[in-house]
């Protein structure tokens, strides 16, 4: 039996960690978003290389100078986004980086065996080698990166939020396949924020939070409740601060509303002072229906009112008629980078600053310093580059362009994804006060927890259509996930 | 901390005046370098400086355009032709008996026009605006050839008024000018560009634009026509480049301008701006420009061959970008 040991230390990011893998054993290695994981993972698979410690791989020190030096070594890491070749097929995938040659001729024969054994162990030996991998579906392009690792001899296999983009079928089939990987001997390291997910997958854990170990042990045993207080360092009381708020009018319906592919027929009403959850898996539809309440995306069929009104379908007119969306992906669309703290947050409202086209900039700066206060945005100045903040610094600036905008109805796609506790518990009580001041808020979320304990009422979606509506307290994590997964049409 | 503030702060200067720290380092050594050398020292001579000035108006003034275009992500290939499309028009309503007026009404118009048309199409077609104006660029030169009737257009040089005419002159009347107003209008128009950059909300639009066009669509800005107003801008610099063209040549030549585009564009890397979109300012642009005339002046004073000064120049622009991505990479 080969027994891996290691332990890093790095200053900030990880402190001093140190976590031991059996062969065969599948670790779950558990944490909140920022809680050190993926540097922990960029370390043992060479992507980067810790101020101290040391690691050993099967008796053998081990130190690799990189990605490449680690796969070699043994250590393969299977990221949430797959590192393919669209256009090449599956035997030229497998084979990247290892391939089989004479003096650089490539040797055919011997790669299409090696490919193909790696296939076989995973029970796939009928896949078609030539095939593109661009024609296979996100699943088994998954399985085409862990032929990838057995093809290159792998010991450890790493797997980054392995079931993130994968269908029901695909899921069942990668669990399957890690145990195949666990009976040849292999250590499997299942990074997840699932715990139904993980119970099923492993047979230890190990808990950080901030860069620390905080709990380690074997998942029999262990309560959920356990773990999580252990991720979140704190009660649900104090991450979920409630504020009494009361729905009145309702002031947004939706009705029959379909985009290109979804959403499909969605309608529904949205009150003053209400807090509706939005709950489904990634690819519900959800964040598309929010996208064509916006204006963002095209619209097939049916009909947005807010109030009395029919705003024309863009988000200009959206906005005057008293909606704001904070996106889902605030890297690539919700804000722009390169841009000021000041012009982030005023850029969906100019007008109070400027006088025939105009800015007045000493007065826009004094306002947004107000909203970084509100919010705790912390940064020296507004002027300050939205890049150099951190993910939770960010999401806030984003709010805060939402509530600069003075808008009455909050479209908030996955406010809470990717940011620290601390920041989540703010954007929580913010909530709570916005809808105690009569606001309407629609909060899409994966995270069925903190709909449940934030949320008046949840509606679950899955393949495009809106399934049902109810009361927060009427659900439960377990008849939330159940609607999610429906498949009928 | 304090220390850490320190060089933050010189960071901050050499990101926003280091075109023009570059500028002035390569401008002391020709200075030097030709005041050294047997029978030189005519670099530094007011009619030296005053030709160069004149000569790098017009691709200063595309380049004010290009600014405005790049930084909103953006690129204008047809910047060269549009600019001797209005010159040729210029001309041709001159040669036609219209009044100055009219003529340069006319021009401008015209390149405005070049401008909106690229913005609409880009917008109106979704299709990159590199390709764009790959195409707009061989069109307008066609256009110019149709205006010019396949030659020259040669206004009687009496429709000519006087201060047109001497808009390019070395020496300028009068003489406490001290460079030709052409200049003095270059800067002018460079002061105000940057000042709508920085106090409007058009100026926001355009770095928010470039930035990220999806937050931009997401905070409600009109993006389609937010970029028929920056190409029309555009234009109306390569308009007023028009002009000048055409008081320094006093003729319409159709082809005079091609290759201006790529040495504004150029203008504007040096600059400091990022072709992704987002990054550049005016003073970067303006230096840019002149850092390229100051070579090519130089080179010409020292007694270097036009084939050794394309060389440098090449290598000049790489250069410059190169030093600004190392910067960029140690500011992150």
């Amino acid at each position: 039996m080969a027994a891996i040991s290691k332990s890093f230390g790095a200053t900030r990011a990880l402190n001093g960690v140190s976590l031991e893998l059996r062969a065969g054993e599948a670790l779950a290695l558990i944490g909140e978003n920022g809680a050190g994981k993926s540097t922990l993972m960029n370390v043992l698979s060479g992507a980067l290389a810790p101020d101290e410690g040391e690691m050993e791989l099967e008796g053998r020190w081990y130190a690799p100078s990189g990605p490449h030096a680690a796969r070699l070594a043994g250590v393969a890491m299977i990221y949430q986004e797959l590192n393919l070749a669209p256009d090449l097929s599956v035997e030229e995938n497998i084979m990247l980086g290892q391939e089989s040659s004479y003096w650089g001729v490539l040797d055919r024969a011997e790669q299409r065996r090696r490919a193909g054994a790696a296939l076989e162990r995973l029970g796939h030996g009928n896949l078609r080698l030539e095939m593109p991998v661009s024609r296979l579906s996100v699943g088994m392009q998954q399985l085409v990166e862990i032929a990838r690792a057995l093809a290159s001899e792998a010991k450890v296999v790493i797997f980054d939020e392995p079931t993130s983009s994968l269908a029901r079928a695909d899921v069942e089939r990668l669990f399957d396949t890690i145990g195949r990987l666990r009976q040849e001997g292999l250590g499997v390291i299942y990074i997840s924020h699932f715990l139904e997910e993980i119970r099923r997958v492993c047979d230890s854990y190990i808990v950080l939070r901030d860069g620390e170990a905080v709990d380690r042990g074997t998942l029999k045993g262990t309560s959920e409740a356990q773990i999580v207080s252990f991720m979140v360092g704190r009660t649900i009381a104090e991450l979920y601060p409630r504020v009494p708020h009361t729905p009145g009018e309702t002031v947004l319906s939706i009705a029959g509303l379909s985009g290109a592919s979804k959403p499909r027929d969605a309608s529904f009403e949205l009150r003053r002072g209400e807090i509706l959850g939005l709950a489904g898996l990634v690819g519900a539809g959800r964040t598309e229906l929010v996208r064509s309440i916006y204006a963002l995306d095209a619209v097939r069929s049916g009909r947005v009112r807010v109030g009395t009104i029919y705003p024309s379908a863009t988000p200009k007119s959206r906005i005057r008629a008293g909606l704001a969306y904070v996106s889902e992906d605030r890297k690539s669309e919700g804000l722009a980078q390169a841009r000021s703290i000041a012009d982030n947050v005023t850029y969906s409202r100019l007008s109070p600053y400027s006088r025939g086209g105009w800015l007045n900039l000493k007065r826009r700066g004094q306002a947004v310093a107000g909203w970084m206060r509100a919010l705790e945005i912390k940064s020296d100045t507004p002027e300050a580059a939205v890049e150099s903040l951190s993910g939770g610094n960010q999401q806030k600036v984003a709010l805060a362009r939402v509530l600069h905008q003075g808008a009455e109805i909050l479209l908030l796609d996955e406010p809470t994804r990717g940011i620290d506790v601390g920041t989540k518990a703010i954007i929580y009580r913010m909530m709570g006060e916005l809808a105690a001041a009569g606001k309407a808020i629609l909060f899409v979320s994966s995270y069925f927890q903190e709909l449940l304990q934030v949320c008046d009422r949840i509606g679950v979606m899955s393949r495009g259509r809106l399934r049902e509506i109810r009361p927060a307290v009427e659900w439960t994590e377990e008849s939330l996930l159940s609607r999610a997964i429906e498949t009928t049409e | 901390m304090m220390k850490a503030r320190g060089t933050k702060v010189w960071a901050l200067l050499a990101s926003r005046f280091g075109p023009g720290l570059a500028l002035l380092l390569v401008f002391c050594f020709f200075a030097v370098a030709d005041a050294i050398q047997p029978n030189g020292g005519t670099f530094l001579t007011a009619r030296n400086l005053q030709a160069m000035l004149i000569s790098s108006a017009p691709v200063v003034m595309a380049a004010l355009g290009a600014t405005v275009v790049i930084i909103a992500g953006g690129i204008d290939l047809s910047a060269g032709t549009a600019m001797s499309l209005c010159a040729t028009v210029l001309a041709w309503v001159l040669l036609k008996g219209g009044s100055i007026e009219l003529a340069l009404v006319c021009c401008l118009l015209t390149g405005c026009l070049a401008g909106a048309a690229n913005g609409i199409m880009i917008s109106a077609l979704d299709v990159a605006p590199f390709i764009v104006t790959l195409g707009t660029m061989t069109a307008y030169l066609g256009f110019a050839k149709l205006v010019a009737d396949e030659t020259t257009v040669r206004p009687p040089l009496e429709s000519v008024p006087q201060w047109l005419n001497g808009l390019a002159m070395p020496s300028p009347k009068p003489a406490w000018l001290l460079v030709a107003p052409g200049v003095w209008i270059m800067l002018l128009m460079a002061l105000v560009l940057s000042a709508v950059l920085r106090y409007t909300v058009f100026g926001r639009h355009v770095f928010a634009l470039g930035s990220n066009e999806k937050t931009a669509r997401l905070c409600g800005l009109n993006v389609p026509a937010l970029k028929v107003a920056i190409y029309t801008v555009a234009g109306l610099f390569i308009g007023v480049a028009g002009v000048y063209e055409f008081a320094k040549l006093k003729v319409g030549n159709p082809i005079s301008g091609i290759g201006l585009e790529l040495k504004a564009i150029a203008a504007v890397v040096i600059g400091g701006a990022s072709l992704n979109g987002g990054r550049g300012t005016v003073l970067g642009t303006l230096a840019g420009a002149l850092l390229m005339q100051t070579i090519l002046s130089g080179c010409t004073q020292l007694g270097l061959s036009n084939p050794i000064q394309d060389i440098i120049l090449g290598i000049m622009i790489i250069a410059a970008v190169t030093v600004d991505q190392i910067r960029q990479r140690r500011m992150a």
